[in-house]
């Protein structure tokens, strides 16, 4: 691959298999006393955040620093777009800091395209979700956590819920999970799925109960409640009744099937208390993972290991330096 | 002032090469040529009367670090343009006698071809209240086209009071067919393109919806419409339909329509971020096949200059448009003639003719014959060109061809006999 992750669709199955690798051998890391590997010691991250979001930040902000990288944080909240300093600015600023990698978070669609191929930096750029795109690290943590519970997930079944015309999740989620060979379902109200839908490969479904029958994971997307105000639907308890994953729907659910939601959840919207508090809910789960997952990926960005290799990097956690 | 015999050229394409003699101001006899007349060798080049474009941007009054009358009019000579409507989305706008007439004084002083002000249909460009149409017609400017670009008129009773008002001076209503709820917030074609970007779509219908109503309209009151940058396959049917019905709808395609898809969005580079939005091959298809059969009367440049900053920027905080006068006819010969889509002639009809008839333009648009003024590009359509923002008279360097090799050069242009360019020079 490529010098920079900003789409799902920039990974082939060898390299995301590989991140997913890599990251289940830097999970076995937080189990231990010391955290912190050497790997990317002198190395400089930014974590660029041009939107609010503390829990992305925080986590990629774990993962350099358990690889002992020098982490800046970065909070340009108002782009261009409001009169601030302009992308590009920013952008010859960090450079000239010495930036290895920039971990780009912004609202407008395609920002972090416009990071990585418009000569301003030369680091690997990290979508760390843009707009209504793509959100390429939460989908791989999402597969991380499949994986576990599910193994390989080759024909299994994943049904995503929700508001997918505006979900960044949905994008990354549908791209990956289908290039590991996945069957995925998208259930949305129609005002919810995006024009030209019908050439993902997905399947679609309007109807929610169908889908859950014979699912291995269920993913619920946040509905935004001002969705309503622009008469995506009618109201919050219409679509909690025909989209929330509620008790009733939750016992449809095979015995091994497991429940997710990228969070921040509405309770009592897309996802009943009791089911996202449920045994089979992995949802904080995936949280954790998406420390492991973001390692991986940093690591095999500014390792300059060849994502594209199939044989795993020259790398292995338990014969590691570790430093205090 | 310098007479000038072109020998051996094929005017509109025509087989049979002949001589014009630009003297006085007019195409004279060339058995008169006086001394000291300049001979310039046609072998090869193509004649057609001067380009007339409906639909420029040329920024001023207001937005002079983009373009001013006089750059833009440069870029004009250029491209092979003789006369250019400016548009009103200025700042001020142009909506009153004074902004037009400055506009035009701007147009003539600057001497490289004729700035045919158009004026606002609405105040301030609101869609509220009727701008004072009638004192820009009889203004020095002689306003005959009138519209709010940038905005659509979306009230239809005020779109229909315009259409009416305007039969009183023989004007015509230029409409930006752009229903506004259906676009709040669109950053591109609506497509299976829009879905994987993540992009707020622009459907098709919003821009049909409007030509259909616009042309109910205008067959109702018995006016005059002219549908600006027709971007989709269902306008061109649905301008199809009012023209078989009779009714005098007009319509206009720019050159990046003709040639660019919606595909190159996901670059995310805004160069080809426009309004209308680029579309899908389809739409081009239909496009090319509405030019050649005249379903669309024109070719109109939406000329649209931005400075640098207003374009090296995230794909949402980006402006609309592209640059258009100095390679419209490159790309009308690239899309419509080597595809055997038009000849010559036909593009002298699409590119001068009827925009000159359109615009109630004065001689500009007319045959290249004795007695006519002496209007008229001379265009090599042998060699390629790769485009150079740099070297483009445009204040402005957004162009969407930059680094594309396009057809065919302007030779020479000639406004009323004096030349404003020569040997691919600016004069």
């Amino acid at each position: 691959m490529k010098h920079h992750l900003l789409s799902s669709a920039d990974l082939t199955r060898e390299d995301a298999l590989l991140v997913l690798d890599t990251a289940a051998e830097l999970l076995s890391l937080s189990d231990r006393p010391i955290k912190k590997l050497p790997t990317l010691r002198g190395r400089t991250v930014v974590n660029l955040f041009f939107e609010d979001s503390t829990r992305t930040r925080i986590s990629f902000e774990a993962a350099a620093k358990r690889l002992s990288a020098d982490v800046i944080n970065f909070s340009a909240k108002g782009s261009s777009v409001s009169k601030g300093e302009s992308l590009k600015d920013t952008a010859l600023t960090l450079e000239a800091m010495g930036a290895d990698a920039v971990v780009i978070r912004h609202s407008a669609s395609g920002a972090p395209h416009r990071l990585a191929n418009s000569g301003w930096v030369r680091s690997s750029v990290v979508n760390a979700g843009d707009g209504t795109h793509e959100h390429p690290t939460q989908a791989l943590l999402d597969a991380f956590t499949m994986r576990r519970h599910l193994g390989d997930l080759d024909g299994r079944r994943v049904t995503i819920v929700g508001d997918v015309l505006h979900s960044r999740v949905a994008r990354s989620n549908a791209l990956l999970l289908s290039t590991l060979g996945a069957d995925v379902t998208l259930v949305a109200p129609p005002t919810l799925l995006p024009v030209g839908v019908d050439t993902w490969p997905v399947q679609t479904s309007y109807e929610l109960d169908s889908a859950l029958d014979k699912c291995d994971a269920v993913m619920m997307l946040r509905v935004q409640a001002e969705r309503m105000d622009a008469a995506f639907f009618p109201s919050a308890r219409e679509y909690s009744r025909r989209y929330g994953l509620d008790d009733r729907r939750f016992r449809r659910l095979q015995e091994h099937a497991i429940v997710m939601h990228p969070g921040p959840m509405n309770r009592g919207m897309e996802i009943s208390a009791d089911v996202a508090d449920s045994a089979r809910s992995v949802i904080v789960e995936q949280v954790t993972n998406g420390v492991a997952v973001r390692m991986a990926v940093l690591y095999l960005l500014l390792g300059g290991a060849d994502l594209s290799r199939t044989d795993p990097p020259d790398f292995d956690p338990t014969k590691a330096e570790v430093v205090s | 002032m310098t007479a000038y015999l072109i020998s051996g050229v094929s005017v509109c394409g025509a087989d049979k090469p002949s001589d014009l003699l630009l003297y006085d101001g007019r195409i004279a006899d060339s058995a008169e040529a006086p001394p000291e007349t300049v001979r310039i060798d046609g072998g090869g080049l193509v004649a057609l009367p001067g380009l007339v474009d409906l639909h420029t941007h040329l920024r001023e009054p207001g937005r002079e670090d983009a373009e001013t009358v006089e750059s833009g009019s440069r870029a004009a000579a250029m491209g092979g343009f003789t006369a250019v409507h400016a548009m009103a989305n200025t700042d001020p706008v142009a909506d009153t006698a004074g902004v037009v007439e400055q506009v035009w004084h701007l147009g003539q002083s600057a001497g490289y071809c004729d700035v045919r002000p158009v004026g606002a249909v609405t105040v301030g460009l609101r869609g509220q209240q009727l701008a004072e149409l009638g004192a820009m017609a009889d203004s020095d400017a002689h306003v005959r086209v009138f519209s709010d670009d940038g905005v659509c008129v979306s009230d239809a009773v005020l779109m229909r009071r315009a259409l009416e008002y305007v039969k009183a001076f023989d004007g015509v209503v230029a409409q930006h067919a752009q229903e506004p709820r259906l676009t709040e917030g669109a950053q591109m074609n609506e497509s299976a393109m829009s879905g994987v970007l993540g992009m707020r779509g622009w459907p098709a219908a919003a821009e049909e919806a409007v030509i259909a109503r616009d042309c109910l309209l205008t067959g109702h009151v018995g006016s005059r419409l002219h549908v600006c940058h027709v971007s989709t396959e269902g306008s061109v049917e649905l301008i199809r339909w009012a023209k078989s019905k009779g009714w005098d709808v007009t319509a206009e395609v720019t050159p990046h329509h003709l040639l660019l898809t919606d595909d190159l969005v996901a670059t995310y580079d805004p160069i080809y971020k426009v309004n209308p939005p680029l579309r899908t091959k389809a739409d081009v298809e239909a496009l090319r096949a509405g030019l050649a059969d005249g379903t669309l009367d024109c070719v109109a440049t939406d000329h649209a200059p931005h400075p640098i900053e207003d374009k090296e920027c995230e794909w949402e905080a980006a402006a609309m448009g592209m640059l258009g006068l100095e390679t419209a006819l490159s790309v009308v010969q690239q899309t419509m003639v080597d595809t055997g889509l038009l000849d010559w002639a036909a593009v002298a009809d699409r590119m001068s003719v009827r925009p000159a008839r359109i615009g109630r333009v004065a001689d500009h648009g007319l045959p290249l014959a004795v007695g006519a003024p002496a209007n008229l590009v001379l265009y090599d359509p042998g060699g390629k060109r790769i485009v150079e923002p740099k070297r483009l008279q445009s204040l402005s360097r957004n162009t969407p061809y930059r680094g594309m090799e396009l057809p065919g050069s302007v030779v020479a242009n000639f406004l009323r006999g004096r030349a404003t360019v020569l040997d691919g020079q600016l004069q």
